[in-house]
């Protein structure tokens, strides 16, 4: 049934092509394609989720190369984060590129059913071959995408970026697939075969590194995330909202199946390498999103921050593995994925709500932004259901998942050895200042866009049906799965025995949990809505029985102050985080310059791996190549010289 | 028994902030205003019209419902008089954070509805203040969850009254930063004055401003119960003892008269931190918390390193 679902992306992608279609009936059947095809996957990873014990057949088509195919828990998972992802973007995609003609959404509705199909495809690949074409194809048409709309030099130099640090990353992933496989990459052994052989340990280790780069290009982990806040601004909504919900999602699903399931487990070494870089993506992520100033770039930094938080998780799960308490591990492991199923929720939504106010005002910078919150109604609404799960508010699904990476800190202590002692406790206190900085950056993201005074003239107008549609379909994820963790949990268990000697964490009841026992911890979100929902109507009421006057509206007080007020005099992107600017000064370099047409004051970055790691790659790659150009004189006789000298060099050399 | 707990914090919530503020007016040699003065400011306030700003929206109408509630939530979730509360097994100290959190945001949110140029600077610095107490309180905590073995509030209460935390070192740093924290999360003195309005640097008395009657009467009741809860937390953490453990009426009397007389102790030393220091400069105030988080991460080393 998935498969089926992969073979319609590309079905879709050539109806686009039809030559004398109508623009609406063009858009209106290919996304309703798309969303058939995310919504099989959903439904098909559901039910690989539930049917552990029944799993679907392998499929294999093809002589050579062979195609292979395969449908675990572990893809399943994966496959329901990209349904849910796919389904809403393909539905708020129909209202966001209404008014697109034909030649417009051509340039989005070719590429985007193909890089529905190639994620898909990935996850349900079982052999190194249709892993990589899976992986390549995923990378292409995401850059077709996110040049589809813009044709600025910033947007193509984005995809540039984009193209060049995703194909550095497929390298590494070709190399260490061609060690897994002893060089030929192109022989059929599934991924199951690969499980049992034995690699020599510098070749595992060699895999490991080459794998953690590969995939961490793709991920955004530092200091490989340089592409990460130039292309996500620059795609339009719908295809940034699957770009980081789902795509990012994608190296995940690589990571755990060839560093976790194919190689066997290894030390504490990189465990503690997976947490560290996790930590620093994090730490790195959350802060450069407090500062921004355009509201995509601010989701694309947090998206960066949320990868590494779940690696992190992964981390500390790889740990527990390695010190032997599968408990633990299964505990630290759940909290990552289920973060990861969390992201996507209210990611995608962010990034959804995000492309509707681009659409209504012309503009995603928070400096130009305010008071939607009169103009969407709607959409705010949904917004801030988005904001307060990201900002890890309980009920809502943020908190519950960054609940159990926290419980999985306090229980390590049982367990972990003398050097871990030390070093577990700071990254738990590292994580927390994350999670509090998160809520710094969202808030303000909210805050400035959505409240206050317009800081600009527009005229916003409610988003589109399909869009809040969208919209609304993840946000109530976001309720649902803050309601019931438990659910989640459960069917996260799948991929726990599959990737974990024993699933040791206990069943868990749906709206509750109790990760090892109740006198230890536990959490049960419905008390808390039921309890808060009762004590706010119950104030009300009072209040209103006993007290209860028409409100009156008057103008602001502000201390007294009679001038005219502007909507200038309210805090700017860069006045809210002003104080992050200064106490973080060291790290990112942050100045304040006046900006002398819009008579403002703005904040310039500097990435400090980009100008201290790439920028002196990039000079030493233009000298290296300057060099290279003595040889190319234009004179036939040397050319023949350099041929002959290469012939002899090979002689030599091949004999 | 429930209800019971959550009454009684709200009735003692103004009475306590009342005590604190009648022992600062002694302190600074002024004539102090009784103890019934906040249950008389609560009745002032809300007999009076509540305004709402022109253009503001919903958030900032029932923010203060939301911002009540929430706290009326937390109060039920601390052992104040009893530990073992029906809905204790709901929460444990990080969601209890999570719901300070939620009471917080939503105040902030109500702030920059407003749209006007103090209420921004309160959000702002709020926010700025709280991202590094969060750490800080939720690091306290949390080397009081890996003394107990449990992260549930009761449990971490009923091995404190065993007397087991009394030898812990990391138990000193957890309370230095727990007390650096309540400054802070309380805008008490040297990080904000609640007693003022109209200065520059103000934070949680300038996203108030806009407030009036009824509004104004529960944002000010729930920050004097929110004040209730952390000084009755610090106590459930690190002085528990008299915390009744079984619903009997004579041990629920006995924790209510130990708990006056706690908060009767409690509030001479607040009023002598905020008489004694000078508020801090606001770029100072980051640093404050800072510490605050720089104990909270000793603490956990300590403990860690010590093995206790």
């Amino acid at each position: 049934m998935a498969l089926g679902a992969v073979a319609l992306g590309p079905l879709a992608s050539l109806g686009s092509l039809l030559p004398r279609l109508h623009p609406s009936w063009l858009r209106y059947t290919s996304l309703m394609t798309s969303t058939l095809m995310s919504l099989l996957w959903l439904l098909s990873g559901a039910l690989g989720l539930i049917l552990v014990a029944a799993p679907a057949p392998n499929l294999a088509v093809g002589g050579i190369p062979l195609w292979q195919f395969r449908l675990d828990p572990l893809s399943a998972f994966f496959l329901v984060v990209l349904g849910v992802v796919g389904t809403a973007s393909s539905l708020h995609a129909v209202g966001y590129f209404r008014q697109l003609g034909r030649t417009g959404l051509r340039r989005v509705l070719i590429p985007l059913p193909l890089f529905l199909s190639a994620m898909a495809l990935l996850l349900l690949a079982d052999n190194a071959y249709t892993f990589l074409v899976a992986w390549e194809g995923m990378a292409l048409s995401s850059s077709y995408l996110i040049l589809a709309q813009t044709q600025t030099i910033q947007a193509r130099h984005a995809a540039y970026l984009y193209l060049l640090v995703a194909h550095l990353g497929a390298l590494c992933l070709l190399a260490a697939f061609a060690l897994l496989c002893h060089g030929n990459p192109l022989a059929g052994n599934d991924f199951s075969a690969l499980t049992h052989e034995v690699l020599a340990p510098g070749l595992a280790q060699a895999v490991l590194l080459l794998t953690l780069l590969g995939f961490g290009a793709k991920l955004g982990m530092a200091p490989l995330h340089v592409w990460l806040p130039e292309a996500h601004p620059a795609a339009p909504s719908p295809v940034s909202a699957l770009m980081s919900a789902a795509m990012l999602p994608m190296a995940l699903y690589g990571l755990l199946r060839i560093d976790w399931q194919i190689l066997p487990p290894e030390g504490v070494s990189w465990g503690l390498v997976w947490l560290a870089l996790g930590l620093l993506t994090a730490g790195f992520g959350v802060l450069f999103s407090t500062l921004q100033r355009d509201l995509k770039r601010l989701l694309a930094y947090s998206s960066m921050e949320n990868m590494g938080l779940i690696l992190v998780a992964l981390g500390l799960a790889r740990l527990f593995v390695a010190e032997g308490s599968p408990t633990l591990a299964a505990l630290a492991l759940s909290a990552g994925l289920f973060q990861t199923l969390n992201h996507a929720l209210f990611k995608g939504l962010l990034f959804l709500g995000s492309g509707s106010v681009f659409h209504s005002t012309g503009t995603v910078d928070m400096g130009r932004l305010g008071a939607l919150i009169r103009s969407m109604p709607q959409t705010t609404l949904l917004m801030l259901i988005g904001c307060l799960a990201i900002a890890g508010l309980p009920p809502l699904n943020g908190f519950a998942s960054e609940w159990m990476l926290l419980q999985a800190f306090l229980l390590a202590p049982q367990m972990a050895s003398g050097t871990l002692q030390a070093i577990l406790p700071l990254t738990a206190a590292g994580v927390v200042l994350v999670l509090a900085l998160a809520s710094f950056a969202i808030i303000k993201a909210f805050g400035l866009s959505f409240l206050g005074q317009p800081r600009s003239i527009y005229t916003a107008h409610e988003a589109g049906l399909w869009e809040r549609f969208a919209m609304a379909f993840l946000a109530l994820g976001c309720i649902f799965l803050g309601l019931f963790p438990g659910l989640a949990i459960h069917a996260i268990s799948a991929v726990n025995v599959l990737l974990l000697p024993g699933n040791s964490l206990g069943i868990q009841q749906p709206w509750r949990l109790t990760p090892i026992s109740p006198e230890r911890a536990s959490y049960v979100p419905g008390w808390f809505l039921i309890g808060i929902a009762v004590a706010i109507l119950l104030t009300f009421l009072l209040v209103w029985w006993r007290f209860g006057r028409p409100l009156r509206r008057v103008p602001v007080w502000s201390c007294g102050f009679r001038g005219a007020r502007t909507a200038r005099m309210q805090d700017s992107p860069a006045g809210f985080s002003q104080s992050l600017l200064r106490i973080f000064q060291p790290i990112h370099h942050g100045r304040i310059q006046p900006d002398t047409a819009s008579k403002e004051l703005r904040v310039e970055l500097a990435d400090p791996f980009w100008v201290g790691l790439y920028e002196p790659l990039q000079r030493l790659a233009l000298a290296l190549s300057r060099q290279a150009l003595r040889l190319q004189h234009g004179k036939i006789s040397s050319y023949l010289l350099y041929a002959f000298l290469t012939l002899v060099v090979l002689l030599v050399l091949v004999r | 028994m429930q209800t019971l707990q959550v009454l009684v914090a709200l009735a003692i919530a103004p009475l306590f902030s009342a005590w604190l503020q009648m022992l600062r007016a002694l302190l600074q040699n002024r004539r102090p205003a009784g103890l019934g003065q906040g249950y008389r400011d609560l009745r002032r306030l809300f007999h009076k019209e509540a305004f709402l700003p022109e253009d503001s929206s919903w958030l900032f109408r029932f923010s203060p419902y939301i911002l009540f509630g929430t706290k009326v939530m937390a109060s039920t979730l601390v052992p104040i008089l009893a530990v073992d509360l029906p809905l204790a097994p709901a929460a444990d100290v990080i969601a209890l954070v999570g719901l300070l959190a939620v009471a917080r945001i939503f105040q902030v949110l109500a702030a920059m509805d407003t749209g006007t140029p103090f209420a921004s600077l309160g959000a702002h610095r709020e926010m700025l203040v709280s991202a590094l107490a969060e750490p800080a309180l939720l690091s306290a905590f949390f080397i009081a969850s890996l003394l107990a073995g449990s992260t549930s509030l009761s449990t971490i209460v009923l091995h404190a009254q065993e007397g087991l935390f009394s030898l812990h070192p990391s138990m000193v740093f957890a309370a230095a930063a727990f007390f650096l924290v309540l400054l802070v999360e309380n805008s008490r003195i040297p990080v904000d004055n609640p007693a003022t309005h109209l200065e520059l640097t103000m934070i949680h008395e300038a996203m108030l401003l806009e407030y009036s009657g009824r509004h104004l009467a529960l944002l000010e009741w729930g920050a004097q119960l929110k004040l209730l809860l952390y000084v009755t937390i610090g106590i459930a953490l690190f002085f528990p003892w008299g915390i009744a453990d079984q619903f009997a009426p004579m041990a629920i009397l006995l924790a209510g008269l130990a708990l006056l007389i706690k908060l009767f102790l409690a509030a001479p030393i607040l009023a002598l931190v905020e008489t004694l220091l000078a508020k801090k400069r606001l770029f100072r105030v980051p640093e404050f918390a800072a510490t605050a988080f720089l104990f909270g991460v000793i603490g956990l080393l300590t403990h860690f390193m010590l093995g206790s």
